[in-house]
């Protein structure tokens, strides 16, 4: 009763030249289409021409990185050798007419290993993700005497608040604007997130820095800018048909700048009348 | 090699159990439709499921047209978008004078992704696993006449049937369907002002809650007959991990069901009658207060009750696959499963972890950060089991004398494509580099070579496996193998970029991503994974072609096709009513392959032949 299970050689070639001229045939379209582009001329300029991590322009956004990396390299050598493994395995062991397996039902110190050494990896790797943790979330170590900004996000807007002169929320000197955020670069400042209606989600991506913003709960984050230059806020949780076009602006200026620009945004400044141009109102 | 010898008195009780049977004519109404017998429920599962992964699918593809062409410049693909636009209707598409092509309008790309997510979840990969595997193999495997409660079975597959009508119906309501995302966070999805959704939603809450029920019925079935009616002989250790997993997934479902079930009543009460367990005081709509509801509500609280069950959930999906694979793997490496009760103690721990883990859906959302650190470390724990049943599955393979038939390739490409989803998990497991990642494409892809890669090529590598013992003929060999390398590859083609997109900081449910600058460097490579994504739609359309063509045309298949050892492998098709003309008797372990004392000539041991010298009139 041996089993006549080898495919038939003409079969096993057409298909291993199938998949190979597939797998051509997907590198070239990848390379073509993908890297280079059939871009739509109307689109904006892109930011980056690269496909990794976007700048990093905070002072945690390195720390990230390094984090992430570390986890690729570790996640890397256990997928090459697991898939490297597994079709060593499937060709030193294809089938072959008269050939017995091997009879085993296992070894019980290779179980506690491969139990062991994952398990060692992943609590260090949680070990060493809390201590970044709670350097960026823990209330306590937020960044001392930072300056406040307030965001209330709405659909589909950022509705953007600084205390004024008087350092408090909610009195007649706040200085207001809509979806567009000014940073002292260098400086550090605290945002306060308070949605006005669904959740949304404050992103930043050269910040590396991303915090829902709820109704009814306030939450906040800290950043100090390391870059001037001008990034986007991008809403990064679903909250309504029109979700992808809240998109807000980020303007890391220095600190002179930020100052003289506060001081024309003032509402007892004619200036007032003249809030900033919003461009994705444009509608 | 059917010839079972049996203890006298159980041979006697079987007798007459099977005498009690009957055997009479079942109408066309009873046979088909409103069917007690565990075998016709799982096909009608299987048919209800593969109905769904169809329009699971071409949702799908409409998200992929919309992602591939933003700007509504389709080329080719501008024939697949008017196809569409004239099935889901002209309002919600907006036609292009210039380039001829309806692009679609972004409420229904929410509703295309939210819709796509419910069905591919809910009504193909649950029912898949849930209904049609674990009432087929079951009884088969274990022995059992039929289920414990068939006509409890019966009313599980109706209900999921009034779930996915439901579920349609949504469609084609005033306001569309559901535009929330599959996890409808409130208070997005619990006013209808903020989606412009009105009895979609309802209808979705209303859907899920039926579908809920139909798992709920299924579970409790699957864990009694488990329990109570293994055959003499079937001790636990002595189940397929198949059964294994199925056994350890009911009980996730029994437990984790019910959550979800009062989070949508309470989610459609905020809805419909004005409460507010969801939505706190002083929201705005458009700019003015919001009407009708008191406050008081707290929004975190949806996510808690959505993720106590959803990520169970997510293990509901995985697990049962990972028994098929086993089985599968094992059989065509003609080895023994490596470690076997290291791979039953690996299920339950991810069982029992995955009821600590949901935390980490929500580490952004404003939960106390030292709560996302208790949830990193149970989350990065387990890992650990599903890396010993990774490595417990290549030392399987390691010494075997392994057959490449196409169920073997789909329980391989499992595998392979598990340890990627496993492993991308990781990154969001670490609550920094999440703060970047969360709600990335990163996290699309991971979720996708978990689901597709692992559940679904599991579930076809199953369907290719035990298609012989469901419709008594052979699927065509040579299709399989082009289905599983097209799919294999185009999967890659479309899942593997929404790495690089989530690294590079596309947000996931975006309809249009080139209002970003940090975005449009990635056009080309959407376009790239739409072709993809559509030649892995093509690819399944051969799988129906070989799926239907071979139940007329196919090769009729012997008893025992893949000499595989289990219960299900001794009967001839079709099985009749009752499975077994007498009860059968297991005297060892379902994986014995290559075992040094098999029957001369062969290299498998079934379960149920009984050992040399075994005296036919001892007890059992």
């Amino acid at each position: 009763m041996s089993q006549n299970n080898s495919p038939s050689k003409k079969s096993a070639i057409l298909l291993t030249i199938g998949v190979i001229c597939a797998t051509a045939i997907g590198i070239y379209f990848y390379f073509t289409l993908a890297l280079n582009g059939h871009v739509s001329k109307s689109a904006t300029v892109s930011r980056y021409d690269h496909f990794w991590l976007p700048g990093a322009n905070s002072t945690y956004a390195p720390e990230i990185d390094s984090m992430f990396n570390i986890i690729l390299w570790i996640t890397m050598v256990v997928f090459v050798l697991v898939e490297v493994g597994l079709v060593y395995f499937l060709w030193r062991y294809r089938h072959k007419e008269g050939r017995k397996a091997i009879y085993t039902h296992g070894n019980n110190r290779i179980e506690i290993a491969w139990t062991i050494v994952p398990a060692v990896i992943l609590v260090f790797l949680a070990i060493f993700s809390n201590s970044l943790w709670s350097e960026i979330r823990d209330p306590n170590k937020f960044p001392k005497g930072a300056a406040s900004i307030q965001i209330r996000p709405r659909q589909f807007e950022w509705d953007i608040a600084y205390p004024g002169a008087d350092g408090k929320f909610d009195t007649p000197d706040d200085i207001t604007t809509i979806n567009q955020l000014y940073l002292a670069v260098n400086e550090p400042v605290q945002i306060k997130l308070l949605s006005q209606d669904v959740i949304h989600s404050f992103f930043v991506p050269e910040f590396r820095i991303k915090q829902d913003a709820v109704p009814g709960m306030p939450t906040a984050v800290w950043i100090v800018p390391t870059k001037e230059g001008d990034f986007n806020i991008a809403c990064a949780e679903l909250c309504g048909a029109q979700h992808y076009r809240m998109m807000g602006y980020v303007h890391v200026v220095s600190k002179d700048s930020l100052a003289s620009w506060l001081k024309s945004q003032a509402p007892e400044a004619p200036a007032a009348a003249t809030p900033v141009a919003d461009t994705t109102k444009a509608k | 090699m059917s010839t079972i010898v049996l203890p006298a008195e159980i041979k006697k009780a079987s007798a007459n159990g099977h005498a009690a049977h009957g055997h009479h004519e079942l109408s066309f109404v009873r046979k088909y439709l409103f069917s007690t017998d565990h075998k016709m429920i799982a096909k009608q599962f299987l048919f209800f499921s593969l109905f769904f992964l169809l329009v699971g699918g071409t949702l799908a593809m409409i998200v992929r047209l919309q992602l591939g062409f933003p700007d509504h410049q389709g080329g080719f693909f501008q024939f697949f978008a008017n196809f569409f636009s004239t099935i889901f209707g002209k309002e919600n598409f907006a036609y292009n004078k210039t380039t001829g092509m309806y692009g679609m309008l972004d409420n229904f790309y929410n509703s295309a992704f939210t819709m796509h997510a419910t069905f591919m979840i809910f009504f193909a990969v649950m029912p898949f696993l849930m209904g049609t595997f674990a009432n087929f193999l079951i009884p088969l495997s274990l022995g059992a006449g039929d289920m414990a409660f068939p006509k409890l079975n019966m009313a599980s597959f109706w209900m999921a049937v009034l779930a996915g009508l439901i579920m349609l119906t949504s469609f084609f309501v005033k306001g569309g369907a559901g535009a929330g995302g599959w996890t409808s966070y409130a208070p997005l999805s619990a006013v209808p002002d903020y989606t412009g959704v009105i009895w979609g939603q309802n209808l979705w809450l209303i859907s899920l809650f039926c579908s809920g029920l139909s798992s709920l019925l299924g579970a409790i079935n699957y864990i009694t007959t488990i329990v109570n009616m293994r055959c003499p002989g079937m001790s636990w250790f002595r189940m397929p991990l198949s059964i294994w997993a199925i056994f350890i997934t009911a009980i996730l479902l029994l437990l984790a069901v019910p959550v979800l079930a009062s989070a949508l009543l309470l989610l459609l009460f905020d809805r419909t009658i004005g409460t507010s367990f969801f939505i706190p005081a002083g929201l705005l709509t458009a700019g003015s207060p919001l009407q009708g509801h008191a406050g008081g509500g707290q929004v975190l609280l949806w996510q808690h009750l959505f993720w106590f069950f959803g990520h169970p959930e997510v293990y509901i999906m995985i697990l049962p696959a990972m028994g098929l694979a086993s089985d599968i793997i094992s059989n065509f490496s003609r080895k023994p499963i490596f470690g076997y009760k290291a791979m039953v103690l690996a299920i339950a721990g991810i069982a029992v972890l995955g009821f600590f883990v949901w935390g980490h859906h929500m580490f952004q959302s404003g939960m106390n950060p030292l709560l996302g650190t208790t949830f990193m470390i149970s989350t990065m724990l387990i890992a650990v089991p599903s890396a010993i049943k990774t490595f417990n599955w290549l030392g399987t393979v390691w010494g075997g004398n392994v057959i490449f038939k196409t169920p073997m390739l789909f329980a391989l490409g499992f595998v392979s494509m598990f340890v990627i989803g496993g492993l991308s998990g990781i990154f969001m497991a670490s609550t920094p580099v999440d703060i970047f990642i969360h709600d990335t494409y990163f996290i699309v892809g991971h979720i996708h070579y978990v689901l597709f890669g692992g559940s679904i090529f599991a579930i076809f590598g199953g369907i290719y496996f035990w298609y012989p013992k469901m419709f008594g003929r052979m699927m065509n060999e040579t299709l399989g193998k082009i289905h599983f390398w097209i799919a294999f590859l185009s999967f890659n083609g479309v899942f593997f970029p929404m790495h690089i997109l989530g690294i590079g900081g596309m947000m996931r449910r975006i309809y249009d991503y080139t209002q970003y600058p940090h975005l449009v460097r990635f056009q080309g490579m959407n376009q790239f994974m739409t072709i993809c994504a559509f030649i892995l739609g093509f690819s399944t359309l051969i799988f129906l072609f070989n799926f239907f063509w071979s139940m007329k045309k196919g090769k009729k298949a012997d008893i025992n096709p893949w000499h595989s050892n289990t219960l299900e492998w001794t009967l001839n098709y079709p099985i009749g009513h009752g499975n077994f003309p007498v009860m059968p008797h297991v005297f060892r372990g379902p994986y014995e392959y290559s075992a040094p004392d098999c029957p001369p000539g062969t290299d498998f041991y079934p379960q149920n032949l009984p050992p040399p010298g075994w005296d036919e009139t001892a007890k059992a």
